[in-house]
């Protein structure tokens, strides 16, 4: 089971979303987009390259990933939670996680540990 | 604490910040020479890292060896060449010589250098380095171990106003605000509507209360540089008036200077804008002209 599954993931999201197997699925959070399609693999919005007509840095032929993103987020009738999340601070990639499936670590949480350090300034700024 | 921090925090006046150029091989004599042509107009200046994806001396050992020459710096670290961890020592590593004031930033992909065919890293993404520098500087690595006595750093990022998606740059300054920016070094924009709607859109949010923003103006000679980074350089619109207007005049390095006079003018008079990022292309006395064209007296040196 443990492996069927990421196989059956990668059938099913692969071909809809191009998923790169991260392990640690956002795509509800990111406008139904697969931030880790994105050249530079940003998880946090669009870098500062994105050309006038809207188009990525590295890849002139592709729209950028975010611009995506952020109007599919906008204009699809999404959760408002996901909507509401488009805004916040992903953590950065747990690299052990690539090739997992993400449903696994969605229902086991294995997918929201983050770094103590992270998580430590992470509560401390939500203090404030 | 770092002037810039002083200067930012604990005042209101304006604040100009500077492009240190890159070092190749040229040693301590260029770092002395533009120490000493910089250090009169600007509290702080940029010790870039690989900047626009081609290879120069460090970030680290640029940003000591102007710290030695008396200039203040501030490290830009960018996301494209180095992991987390090696971030991370670079970070505590110039804490060691006491940098203090480090700008993050995603940086340009390696596509935009002169060795394409390098990996790109991106391990962390701009608003993860922020968070990451934060939390260096309550005195944790990211695994959460310490560093005690924990290292004091003043935080900053860099935001593009006149790149797509337009309506969304606001919410990524408050995700960077949120991450511990504290300051933002804006993209050169040759848009000033654009410039306009995002600081309003800035101030709207509030956010002007905890990040001050500091937009680019790049000194130039002519028109072949505006169109080169209209061109070349990722992020950057130039609009064919504004090319026209340069290209067109019978002196283009006295117009060159004018256009840019009048977008520091506007840039300075807009909400939220707390000073300028200066880039100087010339390297000839009009950063002196400009400074003194926008009110500025050279800082007393002690």
């Amino acid at each position: 089971m443990p492996k069927l599954l990421p196989l059956i993931e990668h059938v099913v999201k692969g071909p809809m979303w191009d998923c790169q197997m991260c392990g640690q699925c956002v795509l509800h959070s990111t406008g139904m987009t697969c931030p880790m399609t994105c050249p530079k693999t940003l998880r946090n919005g669009p870098c500062g390259g994105v050309r006038e007509d809207g188009h990525c840095e590295v890849k002139p032929e592709m729209k950028c990933v975010w611009l995506k993103g952020y109007e599919r987020s906008e204009s699809w009738p999404l959760p408002k939670v996901w909507k509401e999340e488009f805004n916040h601070l992903r953590p950065p990639v747990d690299n052990r996680l690539k090739g997992d499936s993400s449903w696994i670590n969605f229902f086991t949480k294995r997918d929201r540990w983050t770094p103590k350090g992270w998580a430590n300034t992470t509560s401390e700024t939500e203090k404030h | 604490m770092s002037q810039l921090e002083e200067l930012i925090t604990k005042t209101k006046e304006q604040v100009f910040t500077a492009e240190f150029p890159v070092i190749d091989g040229e040693g301590f004599a260029k770092v002395e020479k533009y120490a000493k042509r910089l250090k009169p107009w600007f509290v702080a200046v940029n010790a870039t890292d690989n900047t626009a994806a081609h290879a120069h001396a460090s970030n680290v050992a640029s940003a000591i060896a102007m710290k030695m020459h008396g200039i203040e710096p501030i490290m830009q670290v960018v996301c494209r060449d180095k992991n987390r961890l090696a971030i991370q020592a670079d970070i505590v590593g110039a804490s060691l010589h006491g940098i203090e004031n480090i700008c993050a930033l995603t940086g340009d992909d390696v596509t935009a250098g002169d060795e394409t065919e390098a990996r790109r890293v991106f391990d962390l993404d701009g608003p993860q380095l922020i968070r990451l520098a934060t939390t260096i500087s309550r005195g944790e690595y990211m695994s959460g171990r310490k560093i005690d006595p924990a290292p004091h750093l003043f935080v900053g990022a860099v935001e593009n106003p006149s790149a797509p998606p337009f309506e969304y740059r606001v919410q990524r300054v408050a995700k960077k605000v949120a991450a511990g920016a504290k300051f933002l070094q804006l993209q050169i924009s040759y848009h000033p509507d654009r410039l306009e709607k995002f600081c309003n859109g800035v101030v709207a949010a509030g956010l002007d209360r905890h990040v001050a923003l500091l937009p680019t103006i790049v000194l130039i000679k002519g028109a072949r540089p505006l169109k080169f980074m209209n061109d070349k350089v990722p992020g950057i619109n130039v609009p064919q008036d504004v090319i026209d207007r340069v290209e067109k005049s019978t002196d283009q390095a006295e117009e060159a200077y004018k256009q840019t006079l009048e977008l520091s003018q506007h840039a300075l008079s807009l909400p939220g804008v707390r000073g300028l990022h200066v880039t100087d292309f010339r390297h000839d006395d009009t950063l002196e002209r400009l400074m003194t064209d926008l009110g500025r007296s050279p800082r007393s040196l002690n």
